[in-house]
């Protein structure tokens, strides 16, 4: 008798582009959450469930248990920090890439102290950081693009996908700190007590990527 | 000159106020009666457990000078331990945030060190930061260390000791995860890693991140079979048949590999007679603790539990700091997490309890004293407190029926 199986996941895009996965696997889920206020979601299968969580909780509901494995931007796993989780795979949804952008080039060319505004805090330490730069962080929540013109910050670090954001509001990327996409991420726990399940789940979710990527 | 203050006070918020003199700082916890008294029996019934299989207990001190708490394999600790100074000798100080460390200086310059020391402790140990967001900063540590024998017999021991110890919390579904540290040393060595590519293998290799791995061993110069041997790493796990595939793909490496292999094998052969009440678990890339370990590695899990509930192995050398290397292997868990997880058992079935409404009245104390030999615990009415027998835990009372004392149950 297999055990059950909580997955989290979180609404809107991760979520529409993990469905064509895990059907490779025939886990379905029972609602559409853009359709449903429920936060708990069951499937096809009776013992397996989902969480629909905010992106940033997704590793933390991972990480205590409360669900085995789940579905996060590389982004926000790398802000989180990854402890206690295995990422064993890249499912190559959700591509964006976490970048350095502001009104122009000048100011990273300059010496000054700067101030950069982010949601990603940890990420922009260390990425200023292993460039010798010592900067001042401002933690924002939403709409980073507007810190540069109204002053309150020099640069920020966002996620940039085509980039029409920050053009809308007068900014151009700058740097590159890293390419995102999709991890599937598990308890360390779950993967020893529920070890049979959770192995079988990621091999077929490999094997789907494997036949989209040679289409 | 100006004192610089806060525009804004939010301080103020924080700072302890007559309202909140109550409050406790994160992670430091009270444990009120009722599981203090379920914690205590198991507490008894662990250190029971240990002097069967002729562990002697010690209890090295809470507080010792930051040096040698921190000496030899114990670097690791730097960041969980408190610092204080110390105003007789103006030393830095240091509070135990874990006991194994102490217990290892305790064989390696207090005991005999030519024969075969088998420890056992138990404390509390005080940590800067919880393991896990939420957790407790100040668990109730309790272990065992066995020293001066290299050898599986002596892992089996440690094994088995851990396994009895959960056996008493009645943990219903239990899995024993076992590892080696000798299968990713050698792997490295025979690839011939520097230290800082070292290093970050470790750090992906701890997180099973698949693709990180795989673009860090390409980018390095190595051989395409240390690469395909330790791209399998993190995938090598699962129940007792992936030591066979291990053995396939990790057999160019030589015996370095395959003498751990054999090692796990005999484990599991071992325990197979306990293998119908545990699930064994493999993990070859499992290495908690790697920077002191040297062998086995075990930690068991309960279902449903995100954190491990013991864990342990070998670490041959530790004692190198404090006079004498010795060969060692042990387990630690904490007491609080596992009377947590016994927390249906009803304190009332752990200890029979008396009342008594007339505790002054003649005979009565003679009658209470003869109950307390039999470890039966006896409760007195206190003069217009209105205990009841209900109110005190109590199943009995012990009342004057035609000049006898006797025990009722109410």
């Amino acid at each position: 008798m297999a055990q059950p199986l909580t997955i989290a996941l979180s609404k809107g895009r991760i979520f529409k582009e993990t469905l064509p996965l895990l059907a490779g696997a025939d886990i379905v889920p029972a609602k559409d959450p853009e359709q449903s206020r429920e936060l708990v979601i069951g499937s096809n299968h009776p013992d397996i469930r989902f969480l629909i969580l905010r992106a940033s909780d997704v590793p933390v509901y991972v990480q205590y248990g409360g669900a085995d494995i789940g579905v996060v931007g590389k982004d926000v796993l790398m802000e989180h920090g990854g402890e206690g989780l295995y990422e064993p795979l890249d499912l190559q949804i959700a591509c964006c890439r976490l970048m350095v952008a502001g009104r122009d080039g000048s100011l990273l060319e300059s010496s000054q102290r700067l101030r950069i505004a982010t949601k990603y805090v940890k990420c922009t330490e260390q990425y200023f950081a292993s460039r010798s730069r010592q900067v001042e962080v401002i933690k924002l929540y939403g709409s980073m693009e507007i810190a540069p013109v109204t002053g309150l910050a020099d640069l920020i670090v966002d996620v940039v996908d085509s980039g029409a954001t920050l053009r809308a509001n007068g900014l151009v990327p700058l740097e590159h700190i890293a390419d995102i996409s999709s991890r599937l991420i598990v308890n360390r726990a779950s993967m020893k007590t529920n070890h049979a399940r959770i192995s079988d789940l990621i091999q077929s979710l490999k094997q789907t990527i494997r036949d989209s990527n040679s289409v | 000159m100006t004192i610089l203050e806060p525009l804004v006070s939010f301080s103020m918020i924080t700072v302890t106020s007559d309202l909140q003199r109550w409050r406790l700082p994160d992670g430091v916890e009270e444990i009120l009666p009722e599981s203090a008294k379920r914690l205590e029996h198991l507490r008894r019934a662990i250190t029971d457990l240990h002097f069967s299989y002729g562990f002697d207990l010690v209890m090295p001190p809470m507080i010792e000078f930051l040096d040698s708490l921190l000496t030899g394999s114990g670097e690791f600790l730097d960041l969980q331990t408190f610092k204080l100074v110390d105003q007789l000798s103006g030393r830095t100080m240091g509070v135990r945030a874990d006991m194994t460390p102490q217990v290892a200086r305790i064989d390696g310059h207090r005991l005999d060190g030519e024969t075969i020391n088998r420890l056992f402790y138990l404390g509390t140990v005080l940590r800067t930061k919880p393991e896990q967001a939420g957790g407790t900063r100040t668990p109730l540590q309790f272990g065992a260390e066995l020293y001066g024998h290299k050898g599986i017999e002596s892992d089996l021991e440690i094994i088995h000791l851990m396994l009895d110890t959960l056996d008493l919390v009645k943990i219903p579904e239990l899995t024993l995860d076992l590892g080696h540290v000798g299968v990713y040393r050698a792997l490295v060595q025979y690839a011939g890693l520097a230290e800082d590519a070292e290093a970050k293998l470790f750090n992906a290799l701890q997180r099973k991140s698949m693709p990180e791995i795989t673009d860090l061993l390409a980018s390095w110069g190595i051989t395409t079979q240390s690469r395909v041997m330790l791209e399998a790493l993190p995938e090598l796990n699962g129940d007792v048949t992936m030591l066979a595939h291990a053995r396939e793909v990790l057999g160019d490496a030589g015996t370095a590999v395959t003498d751990c292999l054999d090692t796990l094998q005999d484990i599991h052969a071992a325990l197979h007679q306990r293998s119908s009440m545990i699930n064994l678990h493999f993990d070859l890339a499992e290495l908690r603790g790697y920077s002191y370990h040297t062998g086995v590695l075990f930690a068991a899990y309960a279902d449903g539990a995100s954190e491990e509930l013991a864990r342990g192995g070998r670490y041959d050398d530790i004692g190198a700091a404090f006079g004498q290397a010795r060969a060692a292997t042990g387990y630690s868990a904490d007491l609080k997490q596992l009377a947590k997880l016994q927390a249906d058992e009803s304190p009332a079935e752990l200890q029979q309890s008396i009342f008594v409404e007339t505790p002054t009245a003649p005979g009565a104390s003679e009658a209470m004293a003869d109950l307390r030999k039999q470890n039966i615990r006896v409760v007195a009415q206190l003069p217009g407190s209105g205990l009841t027998p209900a109110s005190t835990g109590c199943t009995g009372q012990l009342v004057n029926r035609q000049n006898q004392w006797v025990v009722e149950s109410v």
